[in-house]
């Protein structure tokens, strides 16, 4: 069964500066299990340690305790392996790099021939809705159009996690909306297995089949809300289930909070 | 690509033709003998005869001008890298850095004279390749470390190594910062060969010329010195920036354009 599991943590703690008198306990006793192809929201009081947990579990940082393993590896080894595409709250796309050029990034660094990725690239952006766009540099691109790129550039390369921090959070109300329904798109298209890490609770019940809180600081997962929406169409977001769901998260954030 | 428009260069060309018109004639008017200062007439007719003399230390004066810019450059670009790849060399590098910087180099120019003879072109290059290392290696180096965090992450997350991460976003987003370094100490490697000439050394410079002339009253010479020296310096300033144009490319234009 645990070979099934596309993500799975157990006590992990993370403490930055351990020792010293600055020490902070970011995360402690954290338990989280993802399945292949599920869309994980992970929600929680600002500054409780989300995108640290991102950051462990992408294996840009290591744990202080605990155990994370991501297709049977550790984080390291899964990082090294290129089993993540990340997307960050800036689209952090190289200004000096057409868009096209942008989403080749990671499979030039995989080796791929030079024909191969031109034409993966421009397949991903065909997916992202910007087929016309390849030649054009970010600074010609609005910003939910850049964050569409890096959405394409991170899902280029297939791997077996998409890790997302806050990635609309710049963007205003209706591109957020409009992003979120072309993400599920995407989703359900590319069979990709999410963690979305996000502090819209809307956002949060919208795209996903799961809904993991977060306590305050030192943070684990205090609860976990399975999403049983209809349909993930814009549409149910008028719906009194969804109305229900939000209200669900929105309490049970007020609980762990202690508000 | 604007700068190098043609419509562009009207402005600049009216100003400075108008400029010089004024400057003729308000000396014709208020200093008709040139005691104080020569008008642009008599500078041109000074130029023109003595052109083989000023084109001569031209070319002298600009070999020590262009092998002091390259030589600083060069050093300036391979200290930042390495202070930037390596956190100990940073740590013992910079303030070094900081510390030559401190000194009034062309003051030195008289030292350096001793060192390394005094009409060899060595010790001139020396005070070139010193005033232009400083400001190459701190905008070349601060331009190789002020990056997205996230976009450093993002590499990582590719599993790309610390080199790689140089070549495809460091460097890239440091030639910006290079750039704008390499305009500012053309024209500084200009003053400072001509200054370090003042203090003696070859006869067929263009400091040479200035001082020597200046001494006898001969000051319109002394001018066309100070002008050939200028066009070595505009010269240099636009072979920058179109080293610039060549290498950011279509990009620098996109981001002008946005």
């Amino acid at each position: 069964m645990a070979q099934d599991l596309v993500l799975e943590i157990a006590g992990l703690e993370k403490t930055f500066n351990p020792g010293r008198p600055n020490a902070v306990t970011a995360i402690a006793g954290l338990d989280l299990a993802v399945q292949p192809r599920e869309f994980v929201s992970i929600i929680g009081p600002s500054g409780c340690g989300k995108s640290t947990l991102l950051r462990l579990v992408g294996g840009l940082i290591g744990p202080t305790a605990g155990d994370l393993s991501v297709n049977g590896r550790s984080a390291q080894e899964a990082r090294l392996a290129r089993d993540y595409g990340m997307v960050f709250q800036a689209a952090g796309l190289l200004d000096w790099r057409s868009a096209v050029r942008n989403v080749e990034l990671p499979l030039e660094l995989m080796g791929w021939s030079k024909s191969r990725r031109r034409a993966r690239a421009n397949e991903m952006l065909e997916l992202v809705d910007l087929g016309g766009f390849a030649a054009h540099y970010p600074s010609e691109l609005s910003g939910g159009m850049q964050q569409r790129v890096s959405i394409a550039r991170a899902l280029s390369f297939e791997p077996a996690l998409l890790l997302m921090d806050e990635p609309f959070g710049a963007l205003d109300e209706m591109t957020r909306e409009y992003m979120q329904a072309e993400l599920l798109k995407i989703w359900r298209e590319t069979a990709t297995t999410v963690i979305f890490v996000t502090h819209s609770i809307p956002e949060a019940v919208f795209l996903s089949s799961r809904v993991a809180v977060m306590s305050p600081r030192p943070a684990r997962i205090a609860e976990e809300i399975t999403i049983d929406l209809p349909e993930r169409s814009p549409p149910v977001r008028d719906t009194e289930e969804f109305f229900r769901a939000v209200s669900l998260v929105r309490r049970t954030l007020r609980s762990v909070e202690g508000t | 690509m604007k700068a190098l428009r043609g419509g562009a260069w009207l402005p600049p060309t009216v100003f400075g033709a108008g400029g010089l018109g004024l400057w003729e004639l308000v000396l014709w008017l208020t200093d008709p003998d040139g005691f104080v200062l020569p008008r642009p007439s008599e500078i041109a007719v000074a130029l023109g005869e003595n052109i083989s003399e000023v084109w001569m230390a031209s070319r002298v004066t600009g070999f020590i001008i262009l092998t002091g810019l390259a030589g600083g450059v060069v050093l300036g670009v391979a200290a930042a890298l390495v202070v930037t790849r390596f956190r100990t060399a940073n740590e013992t590098l910079t303030p070094l850095a900081v510390a030559i910087n401190a000194i009034p180099i062309i003051a030195l120019a008289p030292l350096f004279n001793n060192w390394l003879g005094i009409t060899s072109p060595r010790s001139n290059q020396a005070v070139v390749v010193l005033l232009v290392f400083f400001p190459v290696f701190i905008n070349t180096a601060r331009g190789l470390t002020e990056v997205d965090e996230e976009q450093i992450e993002l590499m990582q997350s590719y599993a790309a190594g610390d080199w790689r991460i140089m070549r495809t976003v460091r460097i890239p987003n440091a030639l910006p910062f290079f750039f704008t370094a390499l305009r500012l100490v053309a024209s500084l490697a200009v003053i400072a060969a001509i200054v370090v000439e003042y203090f003696g050394g070859r006869q067929d410079t263009l400091g040479n010329i200035i001082t020597q002339n200046a001494q006898f009253t001969r000051y319109d010479v002394a001018w066309a010195a100070v002008v050939a020296g200028s066009i070595v310096g505009i010269a240099l300033y636009f072979v920058g920036l179109l080293l610039e144009r060549l290498v950011t490319g279509r990009y620098a234009r996109a981001s002008t354009a946005a």
